[in-house]
């Protein structure tokens, strides 16, 4: 039912344009009104090869809703072929004709033949938001473009993580994932950012197993892959962020992938003792700045409310306050959720809440005492809850403005670093 | 055509002033067939992603002073909350007001669209009101709720009693016109009708419609000469300033597509002048606009003194920095108020242009004229090729690709990237204010020269792009994809 969204937090579904941007040379073709791209677009990294305001998109007009727009969008995906210079052309469909009854698959079925592959995605608006979207592209490729495969690459491993540009992390943290995947001595895939791309997206069936780095989302996908692929997948909940959780990771994945275990523990070694080489030097700062409380809030998305709560809990020894998870989790994996933020050291238990609602979210931390200033990881409406609460705010999810973020990441060793080096620059802007 | 405040819905550009998206041609022959009324809108069998009326018309109400905005429709039509809401706090900032605007969202989902929301959304402005006790509340329909043929007038019309202050219906279905710009009017309508109440009692103000209100303070200063007091919509405007539109000397604005409607409007229902001039940019348009609005507002004398006095200070400055943009050939593409505005510019700086691209053309404004900067440029006899495109990319593409000009300029976000990636250099006109009166056209002559003079960027990022249009399309017709002329 409609509800309120006060200090929206995620788009609709027709935003899963920026998972096919994702891909390089991937091209959306928008069946939807004129402006549906332009909207959900924040220009964040949005002048790449492909670009929103260059989107094909039949741009639905009102004969259009009374006629269908069958026609029109046989001829935009025809000359889509002819001027855009593309690998995969994949056609998502908006609110109007789905509710006008456009029977895209029909006319997408036409170009079976066509020089570059076209697929297509329904994304309707209502049908969802960009985290359900961005599975549905996930699942056209999948069910689309992939055959299952007898032949398997040895140590071959696709990684998926949270929603490309959702996440303005997304391509740092990827890449840092496949770094991860690659210290084990396996070979990580992933379809998302420079030089991936189609070939990538073809080697899918050969990978010894999915790799799925979030809470809930791609979930589905995973499924789908395993029934369709027969590959087999990991599913790792947690970004992992500083070493606790990353190594932890490393032990998961490398003995999910027959990793001998001393030489997981060796690279572990080596990279914890890295890690806090940094850790030590500034301990002092972190003991003594006096303005940081224990007490922590993360409002974000399950993915960064789930990786910052371990992160600051597990190796910054901080206090969670309750954390609120606004992307709308479907209700059959909230519990499951719920439960990663109860596995915590000395059986410290984060509470959560599931909410969209911005002003209730802004109402509960107001409300609450963090025993000093509130240190308040989240979208950038927390900006103004942070200001009446006297908090430390960093922006670390959608919507992020007021910052840039080009290839930077949160997640691993390094990943953790950065993230404390961002927060104590907010807390060293006050001394009392 | 009238302007009907009685009805919550308005024609759309298309029909109200003939505008069309599709044309190609040149600057006379658009003009000729305008007048002889043989100009007929094209559609195209190939078109890329372009811009929504909804947000045009829904960011101009939300940023007027402690409003709420209600976008009723799936979460993707109110994704621009959050810029709307950091464009409302920095530019309330920078005029030192707080605005304590919202811009909710209602999350329709499929359910919804099957069985209806109007419940929901009934509640959903209710909450809304208790929250923040909003000066107004607009509430607009979306794509999904125009064609299921939700009543949001109705639901308006229920809650009404239960809110103490204005609840006025938006339509802004983003498929009822191509013209984005409708999304203005869309907007005056809502204020016009809504919000304005007669006049009590004449006052000093003239409205001045504009964007961000960049110039603000230098427009005040201006005015002052001429004893008058700007009031800028809509961009932190209050409730009770609007209320008050109805009183003022004059309307004016700093773009004719942004201003016509609500100027028409007021002239029309209140007998408000609203000054139909060419707009302030560049030396021709600021001293036209300026004299228009002294011969309305009593102030002949003050205006002429203003002019000679500021032409001292400027004109030698300008005249200087012309000397060394002579020569250099241009491309623009931008909305048609500014189109034919800076072209005219670009003409007094003696920079040729070579093609201009209007996203849209209104063959009338409301009053039945051709638009005013039209007609300068007719009346002094300038012509270039033009077309009409409703920010159709590789439209512009194989226009640059063909005239490889030294400058291109342009004005939506997202637009001028692709001009530098072919090694193009690009001025982005994104303030409105960009080329206003004689200071800021001589900013904008040095900005254009700096420009020209530093193309590192350009030419470091060309070098190592590819462009994604093929070679095939390069080597075709502007308007290969206009299809036969449409109603």
């Amino acid at each position: 039912m409609a509800k309120i969204l006060d200090k929206q937090r995620y788009k609709c579904a027709m935003s899963a344009m920026q998972t096919v941007q994702a891909i390089e040379r991937a091209i959306p073709v928008l069946h939807s009104g004129p402006g549906c791209a332009q909207k959900l677009s924040n220009s964040s990294g949005s002048s790449g090869y492909f670009s929103p305001n260059i989107y094909p998109c039949t741009s639905i007009n009102e004969k259009d809703v009374v006629f269908g727009g069958v026609k029109k969008l046989e001829s935009t995906i025809r000359h889509s072929l002819d001027v855009i210079d593309a690998d995969l052309y994949v056609v998502l469909t908006g609110c109007i004709p789905e509710i006008v009854g456009d029977n895209t698959e029909e006319v997408v079925e036409g170009f079976r033949d066509a020089e570059k592959p076209v697929i297509y995605a329904s994304t309707a608006g209502f049908k969802g938001n960009n985290y359900k979207g961005h599975e549905q592209v996930v699942d056209a490729i999948i069910d689309q473009l992939l055959e299952r495969s007898d032949n398997r690459i040895k140590n071959l491993v696709n990684i998926w993580a949270d929603v490309p540009y959702q996440d303005e992390f997304w391509l740092g943290n990827l890449r840092e994932l496949e770094n991860l995947v690659r210290e084990l001595g396996l070979t990580p895939n992933t379809i998302f950012g420079y030089q991936r791309g189609l070939s990538n997206v073809k080697r899918i069936p050969e990978a010894e197993f999915n790799l799925l780095v979030s809470p809930w989302v791609g979930l589905n996908n995973m499924k789908n892959m395993e029934k369709k692929l027969g590959i087999p997948y990991l599913h790792y909940p947690t970004l992992p962020i500083g070493a606790f959780e990353t190594s932890k990771f490393l032990r998961e994945v490398g003995g999910f992938a027959g990793v001998p275990e001393e030489k997981i523990e060796s690279l572990i070694a080596e990279k914890e003792a890295y890690y806090y080489y940094y850790i030590e030097r500034y301990a002092d700062l972190f003991l003594e700045t006096r303005v940081m409380s224990k007490q922590f809030t993360v409002v974000s998305d399950a993915q960064y409310a789930l990786g910052i709560t371990k992160f600051l809990v597990n190796d910054l020894g901080l206090f969670p306050a309750k954390q609120f998870i606004t992307d709308d989790t479907p209700r059959e994996f909230r519990n499951k959720v719920c439960s990663y933020f109860k596995e915590l050291n000395f059986g410290i238990e984060a509470e959560v809440d599931f909410e969209t609602d911005g002003y209730k979210i802004h109402n509960e931390i107001k409300a609450h005492d963090y025993h000093g200033y509130p240190l308040i990881l989240g979208g950038h409406w927390e900006k103004e809850v942070a200001k009446q609460t006297d908090a430390h705010f960093l922006n670390v999810s959608w919507p992020v403005n007021e910052r840039l973020v080009m290839n930077s990441y949160y997640t691993g060793y390094d990943g953790g670093l950065k993230l404390i080096e961002d927060i104590y620059s907010v807390a060293r802007t006050r001394f009392n | 055509m009238a302007i009907n405040l009685s009805n919550s819905n308005l024609a759309t550009r298309e029909t109200r002033l003939g505008s069309i998206t599709g044309y190609v041609g040149d600057l006379h022959d658009l003009a000729s067939q305008s007048k002889c009324g043989s100009l007929k809108g094209c559609g195209r069998c190939f078109s890329q992603s372009s811009t929504c009326l909804s947000g045009c018309a829904l960011s101009q109400l939300g940023g007027i002073r402690d409003v709420a905005v209600i976008h009723h429709g799936p979460s993707g039509c109110s994704a621009t909350a959050s810029s709307q809401y950091i464009v409302t706090n920095q530019v309330a900032a920078k005029r030192g007001v707080v605005n304590k605007s919202v811009y909710i969202g209602t999350d329709m989902n499929e359910n919804d669209t099957i069985f209806g929301s109007t419940e929901a959304l009934a509640d959903i402005i209710v909450e809304v009101n208790r929250r923040y006790q909003p000066k107004a509340i607009f509430v607009s329909s979306s794509c999904a709720t125009g064609i299921i043929g939700e009543d949001i007038d109705s639901v308006v019309d229920d809650v009404k009693d239960q809110i103490p202050v204005p609840v006025i219906a938006v339509h802004c279905e983003g498929f009822k016109s191509r013209i984005w710009a409708t999304g203005f009017d869309i907007s005056d309508h809502a204020v016009l009708s809504g919000i304005v109440k007669p006049p009590q009692r004449k006052r000093k103000t003239i409205n001045f419609k504009n964007f961000f209100e960049s110039a603000r303070n230098e427009i005040m200063e201006m005015f002052k000469n001429f004893d008058l007091e700007p009031i800028f919509l809509y961009a932190n405007a209050t409730v009770e300033e609007l209320e008050h539109l109805s009183e003022s000397v004059a309307t004016t604005c700093i773009c004719g597509v942004l201003g016509n409607y609500l100027g028409n409007g007021l002239e029309e229902h209140y007998g408000v002048p609203y000054i139909r001039t060419v707009n302030p940019l560049g030396i021709v348009g600021f001293e036209t606009w300026l004299r228009e609005i002294g011969r309305v507002a009593g102030k002949q004398l003050e205006v002429e003194n203003y002019i000679e006095e500021q032409r001292k200070i400027y004109i030698p400055q300008i005249e200087a920095v012309k000397e060394e943009l002579k020569g250099l050939k241009a491309v623009l593409g931008m909305g048609p108020g500014y189109t034919f505005e800076v072209t005219r510019v670009l003409n007094e700086l003696g920079i040729e242009v070579v093609w201009a691209l209007a996203w849209h053309y209104d063959k009338k404004y409301e009053n039945g004229d051709v638009p005013p900067a039209m007609s300068y440029l007719l009346d002094n006899d300038i012509n270039f090729e033009t077309s009409v495109a409703d920010q159709q990319n590789f439209e512009v593409m194989n226009i640059l690709n063909k005239y490889r000009p030294d400058l291109y300029l342009s004005r939506h976000p997202g637009s001028t990237v692709w001009a530098i990636k072919q090694g193009t250099p690009a001025v982005y006109v994104a303030d409105e204010y960009m080329i206003f009166g004689y200071k800021h056209t001589l900013e904008f002559a040095h900005t254009v020269l700096d420009t020209i003079r530093n193309r590192s960027f350009e030419q470091n990022l060309a070098k190592r792009v590819k462009l994604p249009y093929t070679d095939w399309w390069y080597k075709q017709d502007v308007g290969s994809f206009l299809e036969e002329a449409i109603g």
